[in-house]
């Protein structure tokens, strides 16, 4: 079946087979690796992406179910050159070790700021219960979020 | 973990959808959110030939309310309800939509779908089984409106036909003497109700009990409507002693599996908890209400 | 010795030790750039998927592989018998044990390999995987150590051929006599029975592997994830017989490890093979069920702890009595001589003079593995045991628990300690960490509401482990894995502008290598650590090492690289001597160059010094300025820290909820602060799920009911408690930079806090155990044991 997605401003099109799931989609046929895989379940949220600014997991929706949809990924963030905000609280805030729950957790966040600009850490905490991570205990998350969102702020009051 | 191949349709209106139902309805599996059914076919649990996505329907995703009725199309995602002020009407419907799954799972899992899955460890079906809620069921030849409690049939299992979609479900608005709650015991974020609890609770102006709504998640072959509780309450003057004997009456009338999220009498006792704090939840809002 | 502040000695352009250096690595995660195996494509790679045992337990009639070849698109499937051929059915494991690669006469476990697909789409790979046909013959299957030792259990292991009975090994540690005499002393004796569940360190980038032989040249290029690539290249040599120049492993970016990634799987064999026959690249990327069901789990100790006590509140000896149920293979990755690892560090943070220690393991039919998850080899379990009997003396007792450690702590100056086990303790503080924690919570002030709760019916318990860690193995005398000695290793070069690259034997799951190890050249050479890059992870380009688990890095390779950068200075002194026109003893060094003595003004930088030593080198010095150096560890280090917790218990339902969490962490000198900080809440995240929920359960026919993230529960941000860190820093005596290494020491010593905790809680009622996971019904379980009710 032949579909046409945009991926980070991209348009993209493909022919695939309907049980392609969406992000083998993204990770094999647009090469995309940042989106990542970590179980059978729909429970781990590495997958996550931003279709049509929600977060969702690819893991769980087929490649055909996007077409005529509009993503972001991780490689998305990054605009004309700049970082992010939420890609340089990660860093400054030590919100990643191994990496791999990352890209989610920053997409996630990047949705909840957009969302709810001044979001309290219990906020925080619920708008990533969908995403494990097994490295960083959370906490450091959690804190790159509000400085993200804080710097998100101080951006659009300026 | 990959699911075995299939056919894929997306219709533009419902009409479309209803014809492929008619016409081939026994070997295509709609797909709404697909929260629930794309977890069954990577593991291969389910391997239909068709899939029909009705995601791309317009009209399907009302949530509204009108003469005391509370609406959600069959494309209503748990987090719509999360998010509206509209679905505070129901107070069991409102309380139960942030226990559903996991944030992200909820901006594509629906409410209809969850019904129409009848996971006896789905949350939503015991909301409206609490609150006697209405399906819409549209089919090619026209729109049959269905009791919950006949269109749960058993576990996995709805009266919805072949040739028929759930278009919408309907439950009625708490008044301002009304309320209702949802109690869930679940092992952590995105777990299935070890034991969950609906309950809802209509007042006269005497603060006296006029009509009650029971329902229990994941302790049963299904979700269960605990009738006789519910009845023990009607007509009576809201008391801890009345909620006790709910919660007795709940807890006898379950009957749960002892497995690793807790022995059956375990289970029963927190049936018996569950019951008597979603009364007093309920109670609360209700009472609230009216001053 | 403890200093609680500890100033770095650099400046932040040098971001020597002590700096909290933003993390090198990041830039390419916060893009998306990682490179994991999974994300790794090579031209006609074909992928592999593997179809595995339904059952636990049973012989293999027939494998009828037909079907599965039919489907387009499949190129291959390997199953033992063709295996067999190449005599890579079965491999050797990490405790010298033998383990089926493919199952060719029984199955042993649910989820073993038998067969593998090879095919050009890996949708395809599993469509075919799946019409694998198998006909079985069922045998009894065995959940328990305790059945497996009984005289009529079926032998699992009927393979070996001197194998009778389950039992898989035996081993013994510390004075029985000794201790009998304690015991025959004592006052009272204070028992606990319980299990330390099985575990599985369950990274969220699961194992994987592409295998790329070229079959004109035969070198073999293995993408793998890797927590110990030089290990597996020796084993991959040993075991299919390839030269070993001509392999050449590469560990990527790895998406977690925590010891899952330490053994050798029958997945990375299988493709390899493959990868030869074929003449293609082979990618194999397990799903989360195959990596739940069949690759290393951690844990599964069933312990029997008793310690002696007088009424006066002194310990006088331990004695434990341990069940290890070891799965279908003995793989744990641990060092050969010590079958239970280090768990004879089981007599904790006290002075006592006798211990005795017995071991059983049994073979089972569970998935083999037995690896260290976040801990140094099998320390967890044993923390875990002697701050639990540590608790229940001081209620047997009627002290408080800490007043009960306090009284039997090991103090501050008799260290070097020898604990009765044989283990010389480098440094530690207990008394001081522990109060700096009973500080932070308020101790006294929740003791009394305590009581003030329960007469409102609520229910409140603290509970703490002033836990000691030892990490760091080797000294290769005594620790090998497999015959290679625990040391570790570091290469230095620094290029003629200055700038430098370090490479190690070491492998970075997420621990910031790239970032701490070059602070550690920057502290000793003072070339600012942005110039220095870090190089891990490919056999072909770094110097052997053992690789990243146990805690292992810093105390090993970390050494390793301060050695190796202070020889290489001495070479620098001499280089300056020769540009300063000065003899050497009159040079001083401070940061980042030498100096004549009492003339500051002539000094030359080490950047001048390296340019000189490619340049214009001394005439009588070997030009260059590069060294490697391995490190044998001379002891190891000792970790320490008190966690205390506070939990609010529902009564009526059994549910907890962590109200405080204070750890108090000492891991001798910091590298990098904020990279301590990240791992010691990551640990204990760990931790907590371990004592809240996390836990591999079987059924009664030995399926597995823990094989997804639905039922392997891994806990969120939204249960996660919060933690309140605090330190005090006691530097390693012996190790070159006093640190000691503290990946683990969280997971290693929370879950007893958090189990005396709820068990503090529920105290008055008689309760003196909860099993972990302490899910609520066990909780409330517990309550109504008590109660009568
Ligand atoms: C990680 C995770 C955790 C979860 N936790 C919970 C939880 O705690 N509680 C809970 O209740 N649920 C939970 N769920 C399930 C979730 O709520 C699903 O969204 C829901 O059960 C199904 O809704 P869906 O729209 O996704 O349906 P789908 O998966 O698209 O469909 C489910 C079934 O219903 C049928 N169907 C769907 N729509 C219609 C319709 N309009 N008419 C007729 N048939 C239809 C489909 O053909 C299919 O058979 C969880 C799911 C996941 C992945
Ligand atoms: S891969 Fe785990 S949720 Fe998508
Ligand atoms: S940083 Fe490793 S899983 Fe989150």
């Amino acid at each position: 079946m032949n579909i046409t997605v945009t991926v980070n401003g991209a348009e993209h099109t493909a022919d695939v087979e309907p049980r392609l799931l969406l992000v083998d989609f993204i990770r094999t046929n647009l090469g995309l690796t940042g989106t990542h895989i970590g179980c059978d379940t729909t429970s781990c949220g590495v997958c996550t992406v931003l279709v049509d600014g929600t977060p969702m997991k690819t893991c769980t929706m087929f490649a055909v179910q996007a077409n005529g949809r509009s993503m972001v990924t991780v490689e998305g963030l990054k605009q004309n050159g700049e970082l992010s905000a939420i890609q340089d609280a990660f860093r400054e805030h030590h919100g990643l070790q191994c990496g791999f729950c990352t890209p989610a957790m920053m997409l996630v966040g990047t949705a909840l700021i957009e969302e709810n600009p001044d979001p309290t850490e219990d906020d925080i905490r619920w708008a990533i219960s969908g995403n494990l991570c097994r490295c960083t205990g959370y906490v450091n998350i959690v804190k790159s979020i509000e400085a993200a969102a804080e710097t998100t702020r101080e951006g659009a009051s300026s | 973990m990959y699911p075995s191949k299939f056919n894929y349709l997306a219709p533009e209106s419902l009409e479309e959808a209803l014809a492929v139902l008619a016409e081939r309805g026994d070997e295509v599996k709609i797909l709404a959110g697909g929260q629930s059914l794309i977890p069954m076919m990577k593991l291969r649990f389910a391997e239909p030939s068709t899939l029909l996505d009705i995601n791309r329907i317009p009209g399907l995703d009302g949530l509204n309310r009108s003469n005391g009725t509370l609406s959600l199309g069959s494309l209503v995602r748990h987090n719509d309800v999360v998010k509206s002020d509209t679905a505070q009407a129901n107070h069991t419907v409102a309380s139960a939509a942030p226990w559903i799954a996991d944030p992200i799972v909820r901006n594509l899992g629906t409410v209809v779908g969850s019904l129409a899955h009848h996971d006896p460890e789905g949350d939503w079906a015991s909301v409206m089984l609490a609150c006697g809620a209405e399906l819409v069921l549209s089919s090619s030849t026209g729109e049959r409106v269905v009791d919950i409690e006949d269109f749960l049939v058993d576990m996995f299992t709805t009266s919805c036909q072949p040739n028929e979609m759930v278009t919408e479900v309907r439950v009625t608005a708490h008044t301002a003497s009304g309320g209702g709650n949802y109690q869930k015991l679940e092992r952590k974020v995105g777990d299935y109700a070890t034991v969950g609890v609906a309950t809802s609770l209509e007042l006269d102006d005497n603060g006296d009990i006029t009509s009650a709504g029971i329902a229990l998640t994941s302790v049963y072959p299904r979700n269960l409507k605990v009738v006789e509780a519910e009845q023990a309450l009607v007509g009576h003057a809201p008391s801890d002693d009345l909620f006790a004997e709910a919660g007795r009456i709940a807890s006898e009338a379950c009957d749960p599996a002892s497995d690793i999220r807790g022995s059956a009498t375990y289970k029963r006792h927190i049936v018996d908890v569950f019951t008597r704090r979603g009364l007093a939840k309920s109670l609360g809002i209700a009472q609230g209400g009216q001053s | 010795m403890t200093t609680t502040e500890h100033k770095p000695h650099t400046s932040p352009e040098i971001g020597g030790l002590g700096h909290s250096r933003k993390r090198v690595e990041d830039a390419r995660f916060i893009e998306g750039r990682g490179n994991y195996v999974d994300d790794i494509t090579l031209p006609g790679m074909l992928h592999m998927a593997i179809h595995r045992s339904p059952l636990a337990h049973a012989r293999i009639i027939s494998i009828d592989t037909s079907a599965a070849e039919a489907v387009d698109g499949v190129v291959a499937v390997v199953t033992g018998e063709l295996l067999a051929d190449y005599d890579l059915d079965w491999m050797p494991t990490l405790s010298g044990d033998t383990q089926a690669v493919l199952a060719t006469d029984k199955v042993r476990f649910q989820g073993q390999e038998i067969a593998a697909v090879i095919a050009t789409d890996k949708y395809v790979a599993q469509d075919a995987a799946r019409l694998v046909e198998v006909e079985y013959e069922d045998l009894e299957p065995i959940v328990n150590p305790q059945r497996a030792l009984e005289e009529d259990a079926p032998v699992i292991r009927d393979d070996k051929e001197d194998q009778t009975s389950n039992l898989c090994f035996e081993w013994e540690s510390g004075d029985k006599a000794a201790t009998d005499a304690a015991f025959a002393k004592a006052d009272k004796v204070v028992s606990l029975e319980t299990h330390y569940p099985r575990s599985h360190p369950a990274p969220l980038e699961t194992c994987g592997l592409i295998a790329d032989v070229d079959s004109a040249t035969g070198q073999t290029t293995l993408y793998m994830t890797s927590q110990a690539p030089h290990a597996h290249r020796t084993l991959f040599a040993l075991v299919a017989g390839l030269p070993e120049q001509n392999i050449r492993i590469i560990s990527p970016d790895l998406g977690g490890g925590f010891g899952n990634k330490v053994p050798i799987y029958p997945g990375y064999v299988v493709a390899t093979a493959a990868s030869l026959v074929i003449g293609k690249p082979v990618k194999w990327v397990e799903s989360r069920s195959e990596n739940l069901i069949s690759t290393g789990f951690a844990r599964d100790y069933h312990m029997k702890g008793e310690l002696a006590v007088t009424n006066d509140g002194k310990i006088l000896g331990l004695r434990v009595d341990m069940l290890a149920d070891e799965g279908a293979f003995f793989a744990d990755a641990q060092p050969s001589k010590l079958r239970a690892g280090l768990f004879h560090i089981v007599t904790g943070s006290y002075d006592y003079p006798a211990a005795y220690v017995t071991t059983r393991g049994a073979y089972t039919n569970k998935a083999p593995g037995g690896v260290a998850y976040r801990c140094s080899f099998r320390v967890t379990e044993a923390s875990y045991l002697i701050e639990r009997l540590v608790q229940n003396a001081a209620y047997e007792l009627g002290m408080d628990p800490a007043e009960f450690r306090s009284n039997n702590f090991i103090q501050a100056d008799q260290f070097p300690y020898h604990s009765p086990t044989g283990f010389v303790y480098d440094s530690g503080d207990y008394e001081t960490a522990m109060r700096k924690a009973m500080d932070m919570v308020g101790y006294a002030d929740i003791q009394a509401e305590k009581e003030e709760a329960r007469k409102e019916g609520r229910l409140v318990g603290i509970g703490m482990a002033s836990f000691t860690e030892v990490v760091g193995a080797g000294h290769g005398e005594d620790y090998d894995i497999i015959g290679l000695k625990m040391f570790d290793s570091a290469e230095l070069r620094v290029h003629p502008t200055g700038k430098a690259i370090l490479k190690l034997g070491v492998k970075s799951q997420g621990q910031g290598h790239e970032t701490t190890f070059a602070q550690i050249v920057a502290e000793e050479l003072g070339i600012p650590a942005g110039d220095v890059k870090v190089v891990e992870g490919d056999t072909d380009n770094t110097p052997y090492g053992l690789g990243t688990y146990a805690s292992r890095s810093t105390p090993v390779a970390g050494a390793a690289t301060a050695i190796i950068a202070r020889t290489l200075r001495e070479k620098a002194k001499k280089i300056a001597a020769h540009l300063l026109e000065a003899s050497e003893e009159d040079l001083e060094w401070e940061t980042g160059k030498f100096f004549v003595a009492g003339d500051p003004e002539s000094s030359v930088s080490i950047q001048d010094i390296a340019f000189a030593a490619y340049t214009n080198p001394p005439p009588d010095l070997e030009p260059g300025l590069e060294g490697v150096h391995y490190y044998d560890p001379p002891e190891m280090t000792y970790p320490f820290g008190t966690y205390i917790v506070v939990v609010d218990v529902d009564p009526e339902s059994g549910q907890w909820k962590v109200r405080r969490m204070v750890a108090v962490d000492d891991c001798g000198v910091k590298i990098n602060p904020m990279i301590v900080e990240g791992q010691i809440q990551g640990g204990l995240t760990e931790g907590f799920a371990i004592s809240s929920m996390q836990q591999m359960s079987f059924d009664e026919a030995g399926n597995c009911t823990s094989s997804t993230f639905m039922d392997y529960l891994v806990p969120t941000a939204w249960e996660t408690p919060r933690f309140e860190l605090g330190e005090t820093v006691t530097p390693s005596p012996h190790h070159p930079i006093g640190a000691k290494g503290v990946g683990e020491s969280a997971t290693v010593g929370s879950p007893a806090a958090y189990v005396n905790a709820v068990v503090d809680a529920l105290q008055h009622m008689g309760v003196q155990n909860i099993e972990m996971p302490m899910t609520a019904d066990r909780v409330w379980d517990a309550m109504q044991e008590n109660s009568g009710g």
